[in-house]
């Protein structure tokens, strides 16, 4: 059920973009606020219908405005996720889930519950569950719809960043099972690399970039795009222990690093968002340092931006993490690629939300 | 105690009421989502009853539904006597000039429901009619009761249109507020008390208790 999408308009905002997600992949559409994202997301759902446009799911047509097919919103299978949750007040947790499904499934609809621990709650309104709670429950009547497509619409911005946490180590604790196309609409570039398979950078409703987490994140045209200082890097690891002053030890493809803000126990595999510019870069491995990560790795690629900085890609062993530094510091350690190089990281440098569990 | 009259305005004001709610929920939904060129003329000629003067709107009610009128004349020859001063006749001019007291607060009650809700209905597969029985109304019934009750308790009060329309026929048009006005002029002071006092009474309930109704409901649901 691989979801194809073409969009061509020139109002309300000019779009012109084309895209297909394949089923079980978490494709994120970030961009900023009015840059077309939401439009694109509510044009897959039947809320929107721009002047050209062509939506299919499986062998399924949605809509075709050539061929003058435009299937109404409640004739597709998407399941939606509003940013404002967008629940049904006058109804039970249970009950928006059971108005979600063809035929009212009870067992079916506590199951769903259960799948994003909400066990107990199924007799509450919204009025009385918590924001994160709320939005469990509109993941999970956007699940009981039995969607063909799964789109979630900036699900995670209203919600306190504990809760956020929580609900993206839910997300990807869900994610074997989602077998459907899933769209994450979020200007949160933290969120969309820690969740998503690819990435599709839109600016002024045009694809500025389409391809994995790690190829956009390294990319400058779609970096500046999104602000330089989001350029990241993820790095898997698992958790090896705890020191006793609470740093955690973590076994990393570029040998053992230490993190404060880690609190999953040991064996745990992790990816961790590593952000381009607190990584700096030494020729010599440097001595009486306080940053406690220092990792031999080899110089991939060197990629000059407009400004005075550089992106540097780094090689550590099979992965690659990002160091963003200035042209200047490049041509004074006369970097190029190939070079043996050593990144400094401190284990203070990663915030508690850039870390995320590894889906199994 | 005229009790035909307290009777006949009960008939009236509850079969106005069954007739303007499909009215005022296909009216008050079509208002409050629907964007259409005319809606200013529509909403406008909606409010038109409480601003123009009831002996204005009794005449052209006169004027549209006698004898002399396509309707009247379709009236006369289907049923054999005219609209006007006739139950019937009293009621067409009811359902009309209650069409402010039926939408407007339906229009209002639709348009509370957030637009992201009935997005989130159709992204569950909701069918519109599914939609408006699963959602919309259950969401939206503060104003249809406002409507309602606003409705009921108005056309008890109506005294010019219909006096225009209906005239004074016992059992057939004369409301309880026309036989106020009856004893008054023939100074039964008496008369006019007691009647005066028990429509006052009625309306003040039937208003009392919806309220009182709404409020613990919309408790339950807050």
């Amino acid at each position: 059920m691989t979801l194809e999408v073409l969009i061509r308009a020139a109002a309300p905002i000019p779009l012109d973009i084309a895209f297909g997600v394949a089923p079980g992949e978490i494709l994120a559409l970030v961009g900023h606020s009015g840059s077309g994202k939401t439009t694109v997301l509510r044009t897959i759902a039947g809320l929107w219908r721009p002047e050209t446009a062509r939506v299919t799911a499986g062998g399924a047509v949605w809509l075709d405005t050539a061929a003058g097919v435009a299937l109404p919103a409640w004739r597709r299978r998407a399941g939606m996720v509003f940013q404002t949750y967008a629940l049904f007040p006058h109804m039970t947790a249970l009950q928006n889930l059971m108005a979600a499904m063809d035929r009212p499934d009870r067992a079916e609809a506590l199951r769903l519950l259960g799948l994003v621990n909400l066990d107990g709650l199924a007799g509450r309104r919204p009025a009385e569950l918590s924001g994160g709670q709320q939005q469990r429950v509109a993941l999970a009547r956007a699940l009981a719809r039995r969607p063909a497509v799964l789109l979630l619409d900036e699900p995670f911005s209203a919600v306190d960043r504990a809760t956020r946490e929580r609900l993206h180590a839910e997300i990807l604790a869900l994610r074997g099972r989602l077998d459907m196309p899933v769209i994450l609409v979020t200007h949160d570039m933290n969120e969309a690399q820690l969740l998503a398979d690819r990435m599709l950078v839109i600016e002024k409703g045009a694809a500025l970039r389409l391809g994995t987490t790690a190829e956009v994140m390294a990319d400058p045209v779609a970096l500046r795009a999104m602000g330089i200082r989001e350029a990241a890097a993820m790095l898997s690891a698992v958790v090896a222990g705890f020191d006793d002053d609470g740093l955690a030890r973590l076994e990393t493809a570029a040998g053992p690093i230490f993190l404060a803000g880690v609190d999953t126990p040991p064996g745990s595999r992790l990816r961790i968002r590593i952000p381009a510019h607190e990584v700096i870069l030494a020729r010599a491995r440097p001595a009486g340092l306080s940053a406690q990560n220092i990792l031999p790795c080899r110089v991939a690629a060197l990629h000059p931006g407009e400004g005075p900085g550089v992106l540097v890609r780094l090689r550590l062993g099979s992965e690659e993490i990002l160091s963003r530094i200035t042209r200047r510091a490049a041509a004074d350690l006369a970097l190029a690629p190939g070079d043996e190089v050593h990144a400094v990281l401190k284990a203070m440098s990663v915030a508690r939300d850039q870390i995320a569990a590894a889906g199994a | 105690m005229d009790w035909t009259a307290l009777f006949l305005s009960l008939r009236l004001a509850f079969w106005t009421v069954v007739i303007l709610l499909p009215v005022a929920i296909l009216g008050g939904r079509l208002l409050a989502f629907r964007q259409f060129r005319a809606k200013g003329l529509v909403e406008a000629a909606v409010m038109l009853p409480l601003v123009l003067p009831p002996t204005v709107f009794g005449f052209y009610m006169l004027v549209a539904l006698g004898r002399n009128s396509p309707i009247g004349a379709f009236w006369q020859q289907a049923f054999g006597h005219q609209l006007v001063f006739t139950f019937e006749g009293l009621l067409v001019a009811s359902v009309i000039f209650n069409l402010p007291f039926a939408i407007q607060p339906a229009q209002r009650g639709f348009e509370a429901i957030p637009t992201a809700l009935r997005e989130a209905a159709a992204t569950c597969g909701m069918s519109p009619l599914r939609s408006l029985r699963k959602v919309e109304l259950p969401l939206a019934w503060p104003g249809l009761l406002t409507a309602m009750v606003l409705t009921f308790a108005h056309t008890l009060g109506e005294f010019g249109i219909v006096l225009m329309v209906g005239g004074s026929i016992p059992g057939e048009t004369r409301t309880i507020a026309i036989a106020i006005y009856d004893r008054v002029q023939a100074l039964d002071m008496q008369g006019a008390a007691v009647m005066s006092a028990t429509l006052v009474a009625i309306s003040l309930g039937t208003i009392a208790v919806t309220f009182a109704l709404s409020a613990r409901l919309g408790r339950r649901l807050a």
